[in-house]
């Protein structure tokens, strides 16, 4: 957790790597009740949509970014603006890593570049937050 | 602007939805919060929804027989464009107020732009949406603007 003192540019957050499945991804696309069938119909989505497998979810990778901060901030401040551009997609089996770095301080708010890496090390969909933290 | 962009489709832009009424339940925070392999204890209990929780929400419902092939529902603030493939884009968020159970939101979507590129792997159009949710007491909970790619 951030400590508004101690807080210095270039501070990175913690990572975390994601292993979606067909489960996780069924689950995500049931409670957003999105039912496009590049997120769980493979021959569909390789032989129609000529995607080499099942999409993740691009969202998906956008609320891993959010969690990214709001587990780093936990309960010191809060998430106030963020935004993510998903630049190239992401395929079922694929390991991605999301993390994230302070670029900027000024007075009790701070602003992070954030990131989803694949496993090359290529950043698919990069991103930016503004968060404010308690004193 | 590009050649894909014809004028009945750029007059799109400025066209809104209907607005769509949510009542937020903690099971549904929940479902979201255990898909999306939340960590916040906030979240898990369903307290207090996650920053993405209203994504897609802006849409309405469809019946299981007005899918189209590739599964997507016909999007009425969708135009007939010569692309027919649909990715995500990407979103910017502003978050005024915490989301939680029991909370009726008002969520309003509209086109604020039409645009088209070359991406590496052909023609990409850009459609930009903007989505604001208020709350009952007519109060801005969330801004937010999204973008979907039609390749």
């Amino acid at each position: 957790m951030p400590n508004l003192k101690n807080l210095k540019v270039g501070d990175k957050l913690p990572e975390r790597d994601h292993h979606p499945t067909n489960v996780s991804l069924f689950l995500y696309n049931a409670a957003i009740w999105n039912p496009h069938r590049i997120h769980y119909d493979e021959r569909y989505t390789t032989e129609v949509e000529k995607h080499p497998g099942v999409v993740i979810d691009g969202p998906l990778q956008g609320d891993w970014l959010t969690q990214v901060v709001v587990n780093w901030l936990g309960d010191d401040g809060q998430l106030i603006e963020f935004e993510y551009s998903n630049r190239r997609a992401s395929m079922l089996g694929e390991t991605l890593t999301s993390g994230g770095t302070v670029t900027s301080i000024k007075g009790d708010t701070a602003t992070l570049d954030i990131f989803i890496r694949n496993e090359a090390g290529d950043v698919v969909t990069p991103g930016t937050a503004t968060v404010r933290i308690d004193a | 602007m590009g050649k894909l962009i014809t004028d009945e489709i750029r007059s799109w832009i400025g066209r809104a939805d209907e607005p769509i009424r949510l009542e937020v339940s903690r099971r549904d925070i929940v479902k979201y919060s255990l898909a999306t392999e939340q960590l916040n204890e906030k979240y898990l209990r369903g307290d207090e929804a996650p920053p993405m929780f209203l994504f897609g929400t802006d849409r309405a419902l469809t019946p299981i027989d007005e899918l189209g092939p590739d599964g997507l529902r016909r999007d009425p603030l969708l135009p007939d464009l010569p692309l027919k493939r649909v990715m995500a884009g990407g979103v910017k968020q502003r978050h005024l107020l915490p989301i939680v159970p029991g909370d009726v939101l008002l969520i309003r979507r509209s086109i604020t732009d039409i645009y088209d590129k070359q991406g590496s792997s052909g023609a990409l159009i850009f459609i930009v949406y903007d989505v604001s949710v208020t709350n009952a007491n007519d109060a801005l909970v969330m801004q937010q603007t999204q973008s979907r790619i039609i390749r």
